[in-house]
């Protein structure tokens, strides 16, 4: 193809995508179709990739395909392996893709379609692409090494050790937040609650076939556990139909927190073959294949968008999460846009295995577009369902009322009509007893994609393929859950032992079991305190998730900014200046409102104050005047710990402007970290 | 058509760890043969000791 064809081509693509986010953006009517935010997000990702990514590469970070690799160099045939680019794009976006791009945009979907649209967007081509990237090209360049190492060789012990505390904390906040998700979709459920615990025999099954029965066979195994699994949804509609059967897995939210606790407790000290490998491929398998089934469903069923673009809760009056547009929007949608905890697996993890450093453009920039595809995919979901049904399901009752009738009485005041046989017939339609305040953005997912699989597959299968869709989040969230504690311990194991030398043993049994207790009792706490709120906890959890995830994302464009600003690259620093600077804008102002608010929605310590008010003036209904006192403390916990991932995050931002500034004046700084030169041996597929 | 499938079925395997133990096999041999080799089973529990060690999984 000649030059100007091709340059026809993408110019068609341009204009295509253009028109497409103008008729997002412009449209106002009863409904849209959801084929223009798929062409939008396509065509903006492939300008993105084509374009600035490619500009990215040949000006900023100059990749030299005739370097050898980590992993050519320390090929030890285990994790430093150099391997085809499709497959390390596959694991890189098997790894990144977790529950989060799913949970954020339901959840921003409060704000009506549009906000998060256009975030979604521009903060994956801007920021979140460039960070993935950036950081996975700085970390090839660098044996390999994690961010902490990273943020510590190049601007020094402050900055590595703000990165090492700000991604512990991160991790028992996400579980915590996690967590309370599948509570949500579990409580007096006992067709979710059987399905998913049967995932856990599965689960044990297939580790033991893949170490002892036919040892390494992953692929058989993975196939006869997904088998399995589907089995597992089937077999709890049955369950659920059952009239004894059904009372032994009808559990409040307090014991499906506690199971998940123990479960967590458990996943962290078990052999990994045992629970956590074997569930993870069968979360993968489960992941890949319903996004990808989710994406032909929407190709083929093209759904209508009942959500208006932009609702009245810009004003930061929404039931689903507190405050304003500005910033909460940015907060609530990190995975997806950017985020933070990408840095932490496109440094360490995936430079062990890229062959070359041209391939990293389409790791990192490729595999992070294709992950804000699954945000799109997940903010159609929650806007296909009538906006009354998503306000009814994501509403906690701490704020629309306990009883259906007020809730729909409140909702349709604001004018997204729904009515309590509507929500009672889709309950029954779904095999549950109810769908009110099945906050977390879980359950009302699960009704988007049901409905769009059922009209798309075949009707009449809605409740199974509503627990389906319960199944497939509920084992990745698991997934994430085992895994974030288990390296949550192995760094808390890391710390301690600097303090105490044989707490930092990790293949001791008594340090391992004292780790795990502290990072389960962590995350716990939290866990425990969301499911006592009566506004359901993540209306709390989810902003103080995403403002950490951001302080991350905050770090890794710090520690980026810096380098590039001492390898001489002070023109090309905004790349990451840029998103950097968005960031540290939106984080800050979502954590002051956080903390220094006077409405107690937002503001943690005014919603402290609040309560005790109501506490001392004895205005509370006896059971929520005992659980008071707790729901104060943690709310001013809360409320320290945004200041506290504020500081953090200001800590490092200034330690690198003022490395960047000794180097501009020809002062002392760390050295480059650089690894030297090596030529490589491997031809370039 | 048979070498194509046979390529996607290789890009599969590898993708999913199903080759990893043969892809070890052949590295030993050729780098370090005086080493032993491990066993299947002990091979595929120290991989995914190894890969559980550190952040392989995100929110």
């Amino acid at each position: 193809m000649n030059k100007l064809s091709r340059g026809l081509i993408w110019l068609a693509i341009a204009i295509v995508g253009a028109s497409a986010i103008g008729g997002i953006a412009l449209h106002r009517g009863e409904s849209i179709n959801a084929m223009w935010f798929v062409v939008a997000a396509v065509c903006t990702y492939l300008i993105g990739y084509r374009f600035y990514s490619a500009w990215i590469m040949a000006k900023v970070l100059m990749p030299d395909a005739t370097r050898a690799t980590p992993a050519e160099r320390f090929n030890n045939g285990r994790d430093y392996i150099p391997t085809n680019r499709w497959v390390v794009f596959g694991h890189h976006f098997a790894a990144i893709a977790g529950p989060g791009p799913l949970i954020g945009p339901t959840l921003a979907a409060q704000f009506g379609y549009l906000p998060g649209t256009l975030w979604i967007l521009v903060g994956a081509v801007i920021g979140g692409c460039v960070q993935d990237m950036v950081i996975m090209f700085l970390s090839t360049r660098r044996n390999g090494k994690s961010l902490g190492k990273m943020a510590r060789d190049e601007l020094g012990p402050v900055g590595g050790f703000a990165a090492l505390i700000g991604t512990l904390t991160i991790i028992i906040i996400l579980i915590a937040v996690l967590g309370l998700v599948i509570v949500n979709a579990m409580k007096h459920s006992p067709w979710a609650t059987s399905t998913v615990f049967a995932t856990i025999p599965i689960a044990i099954l297939i580790g033991i076939y893949m170490r002892n029965i036919r040892p390494g066979r992953v692929l058989e195994a993975s196939l006869i556990g997904v088998a399995l699994l589907i089995f597992s949804v089937v077999g709890g509609g049955w369950i659920d139909h059952h009239p004894i059967l059904r009372t032994w897995f009808d559990f409040d939210d307090k014991g499906i927190a506690w199971f998940v606790i123990i479960y967590g407790f458990a996943a962290a000290i078990l052999p990994v073959w045992l629970l956590l490998a074997p569930r993870d491929y069968l979360s993968t398998f489960m992941k890949l294949g319903t996004i990808f089934l989710l994406a032909i469903a929407i190709l083929f069923l093209q759904p209508e968008i009942k959500m208006p673009a932009i609702t009245q809760f810009i004003d930061g009056t929404g039931p689903v999460f507190a405050g304003k547009l500005f910033p909460f929007v940015f907060i609530t949608i990190a995975c997806g846009a950017i985020s933070g905890f990408h840095s932490l697996v496109s440094s360490g993890t995936t430079p062990k295995l890229i062959s070359n450093e041209k391939d990293i453009r389409m790791i990192g920039y490729g595999s992070m577009a294709l992950e804000s595809l699954v945000g799109i995919m997940a903010i159609i979901s929650a806007c296909v369902l009538d906006p009354g049904v998503y306000f009814a399901i994501n509403s906690p009752a701490g704020i629309v009322g306990k009883e259906a009738a007020d809730a729909v009485a409140l909702i349709s005041s604001w004018g997204f009509p729904v009515t309590v046989e509507q929500m009672e017939i889709l309950a029954k339609e779904m095999g549950e007893s109810t769908l009110f305040a099945r906050t977390g953005g879980a359950p009302s997912l699960a009704v988007g994609m049901a409905t769009i699989f059922s009209t798309a597959f075949g009707q009449g299968m809605l409740a199974v393929w509503y627990h389906f869709a319960i199944m497939f989040e509920a084992v990745f969230i698991l997934t994430t859950l085992d895994a974030g504690t288990r390296v949550a311990r192995f760094m808390l194991q890391d710390l301690l032992g600097h303090i105490y030398k044989p707490l930092g043993e990790t293949s001791s049994w008594t340090s391992s079991l004292f780790a795990s207790v502290l990072i389960v009792a962590a995350w716990g706490y939290f866990l425990i305190m969301g499911v006592l709120d009566p506004n359901g906890g993540v209306y709390i959890l989810w902003p103080l998730f995403g403002i950490s995830n951001q302080m991350l994302a905050g770090i890794a464009l710090t520690v980026a900014t810096g380098i590039l600003i001492k390898s001489g690259k002070l023109k090309y620093a905004w790349v990451t200046g840029l998103p950097l600077t968005w960031l540290a804008i939106c984080t800050t102002t979502a954590a002051y409102e956080k903390i220094f608010s006077a409405n107690p929605k937002i503001g943690f310590f005014a919603g402290a104050n609040d309560m005790a008010m109501k506490l001392a003036n004895g205005v509370l209904p006896p059971e929520k005047a005992a659980i008071a006192p707790k729901l104060i403390f943690n709310q001013q916990l809360d409320g320290w710990i945004a200041a506290f991932f504020m500081i953090v995050l200001w800590i490092i931002i200034v330690d690198m402007l003022r490395i960047s500034f000794r180097h501009l004046n020809g002062l002392s700084v760390p050295p480059l970290s650089e690894a030297p030169h090596e030529k490589t041996r491997l031809a370039y597929q | 058509m048979d070498d194509k499938l046979q390529k996607l079925w290789d890009v599969v395997r590898s993708l999913s760890g199903d080759d990893s133990y043969e892809r070890y096999v052949q590295h030993q041999e050729q780098n370090h043969s005086n080493e032993p080799i491990l066993e299947r089973k002990a091979f595929f529990v120290m991989n995914l000791e190894n890969k559980w060690g550190g952040i392989a999984r995100c929110c």
